[in-house]
């Protein structure tokens, strides 16, 4: 199994608190990775140097092979890593469309692309594959909405269209089934299936381990910022330390 | 038209013209205090190029622009560095400077001020603030304008992705001092005049007052905000000495009724029976997005 994303011996620390410690493990091409671990083990925080919005003190991030470490954040989409956020970030002052169509920058080229008044255009092109997107996860009909006004789990699966727009092989999910009501949380395994059929690569932070297991067939698991098992989410299960810091308080 | 009304609508061009400076960076966050300086330059480079190089208007006007645009260029990168209240004072500073080089400059006439050669008639500036218009209407159907709002909104997440935050920003700074150089420009040769002490930070500060006013959520907002500002004041000369007293009392109640301007953007929103029905569960339960009008304009 090809490893899509490859996080080597990575640590970061904020002052004197070690947030993230030599942690190495891989994302297989094709799966769907859950990161697990109690509060504070420093999911999110992975989540962050992987998109770039943290540089790490030490160790390497690799996507196909190639270093991505030191890349700015902002061109990591383009070479095909997406994410969603723990606490939902659309733009609000924009509608849902507008979020879509910012979400699709990393597929558009150029000076052309950014200046030409395509919004003129009824039902532009970049407009049309906004409001399919949203259809396949059965929101279409909140395309012209403003996100403001929006229930939660909706904003929630909003910001997941968003991400899958940049045509993106990794998407990093933080949290997508926190919040939602179990028709919602149906509705998002369904929407992460269909991306899965077409390739897409998931690395999913989680808390529910009803939806880890049914959509994750890889879990590693974090506690203070360390690996602390890997494998199917039975085997992690089985794990004496994985039931002591993590899932034995859960239970 | 009356040689008043006339008047009246040329100063109405002018105002809306430097609205469209400062809406530009306001759209994505940032204000703007020194739109002055770069009407200051543009109304300087135009009329010495008129005056000197004997450049036709046509050619002077728009060089003007360019002049001040290449000057927030160069000087974007490192006031860009700056956020929030230290931008507004980096602006407010650099305003400052470019008006006080100005008077001190005796190629153009320094503190006695630069009377200019060629003159721009109304309809000149009537069609060149249309056209500035007509630019903005385009831009603001465009991805740039889109990103402007969404850098606004948070620019991390802009960031994240794919968008240069910084090139946009500089973009939107630049393009704005283009547009109050084209300002500046046309100014002097309306007024065949050009003095330093014109550009100070009250125009600045008025400019800025006519976009918050107006509202910046949509390219309409400028335009109102600056029509409101132009025209209130005439309409109410029937107040005699009480007008600007009446004037301040109804800026502070729009301000207070509506914070947000006068024109706001709203999103359009047409339910999709076909997708609604296919999924009924799943919006079943919320009470969906509340409706909104597609542009309100209100309060004028």
């Amino acid at each position: 199994m090809t490893a899509l994303l490859a996080i080597e011996h990575l640590s970061i620390a904020f002052g004197g608190l070690q947030v993230v410690q030599d942690l190495s493990f891989t994302v297989p091409k094709g799966r769907a990775t859950a990161l697990i671990g109690p509060n504070g083990a420093g999911k999110t925080t992975v989540f962050n140097l992987v998109s770039g919005v943290y540089s790490p003190t030490g160790g390497r991030i690799l996507l196909a092979g190639r270093d991505i470490t030191a890349l700015p954040s902002r061109q990591r989409i383009r070479h095909g890593i997406a994410r969603s956020f723990q606490n939902v970030r659309l733009m609000d002052h924009l509608s849902v469309v507008e979020n879509l169509l910012v979400g699709q920058h990393a597929t558009t080229r150029g000076l052309r692309d950014l200046l030409v008044p395509f919004r003129l255009v009824p039902n532009h092109r970049w407009r049309r594959e906004a409001i399919d997107a949203l259809a396949e996860a059965g929101l279409a009909a909140y395309a012209d909405a403003g996100v403001g006004g929006l229930p939660y789990g909706i904003r929630k699966r909003v910001d997941l269209v968003r991400a899958t727009l940049s045509g993106a092989s990794l998407l990093m999910l933080d949290e997508p089934a926190a919040g939602l009501n179990p028709t919602e949380t149906n509705a998002l395994r369904d929407h992460l299936a269909l991306l899965r059929g077409r390739g897409v690569t998931l690395l999913v932070v989680e808390h529910d381990m009803q939806f880890v297991g049914e959509v994750c067939e890889h879990v590693v698991v974090l506690d203070f910022g360390q690996k602390l098992a890997e494998g199917t989410l039975a085997q992690v299960q089985r794990d004496e330390r994985v039931r002591a810091a993590y899932l034995g308080q859960a239970a | 038209m009356t040689g008043y009304q006339s008047g009246l609508l040329v100063i109405l061009c002018f105002n809306v013209i430097a609205a469209y400076a400062v809406y530009l960076p306001m759209a994505a966050g940032q204000l703007n205090l020194g739109v002055a300086g770069f009407m200051a330059t543009g109304a300087y480079a135009a009329a010495y190029l008129t005056n000197e190089a004997g450049w036709s208007i046509g050619a002077a006007v728009p060089a003007g622009g360019a002049c001040a645009g290449l000057l927030a260029l160069l000087v974007a990168v490192p006031i860009l560095r700056t956020q929030g209240i230290y931008l507004a004072l980096a602006t407010f500073a650099l305003g400052q400077v470019i008006a006080a080089i100005f008077l001190n400059l005796d190629v153009v006439g320094g503190a006695a001020g630069y009377p200019v050669s060629a003159y721009a008639g109304p309809g000149a500036v009537f069609a060149a603030t249309a056209a500035i218009l007509a630019a903005m209407l385009l831009l603001s159907r465009t991805r740039f304008a889109l990103y402007l709002t969404a850098i606004k909104s948070d620019p991390v997440v802009t960031d994240l992705m794919g968008v240069n935050v910084r090139a946009v920003q500089v973009g939107a700074l630049t393009l704005g001092a283009v547009i109050g150089g084209l300002g500046g420009g046309l100014y002097g040769h309306h007024f065949s005049f050009v003095e330093a002490q014109h550009f100070n930070v009250a125009l600045s500060i008025f400019t800025v007052l006519y976009v918050l006013l107006g509202g910046v959520q949509t390219v309409w907002g400028p335009l109102v905000g600056g029509a409101f500002f132009t025209l209130l004041p005439e309409v109410l000369r029937a107040g005699g000495g009480w007008r600007y007293v009446l004037f301040a009392l109804l800026i502070i109640g729009v301000m207070a009724l509506r914070p947000q301007g006068l024109v706001t953007a709203g999103a359009h929103w047409r339910p999709r029976r076909r997708a609604a029905s296919r999924a009924p569960s799943r919006t079943s339960g919320h009470p969906g997005p509340e409706t909104r009008l597609s542009t309100e304009v209100s309060g004028s």
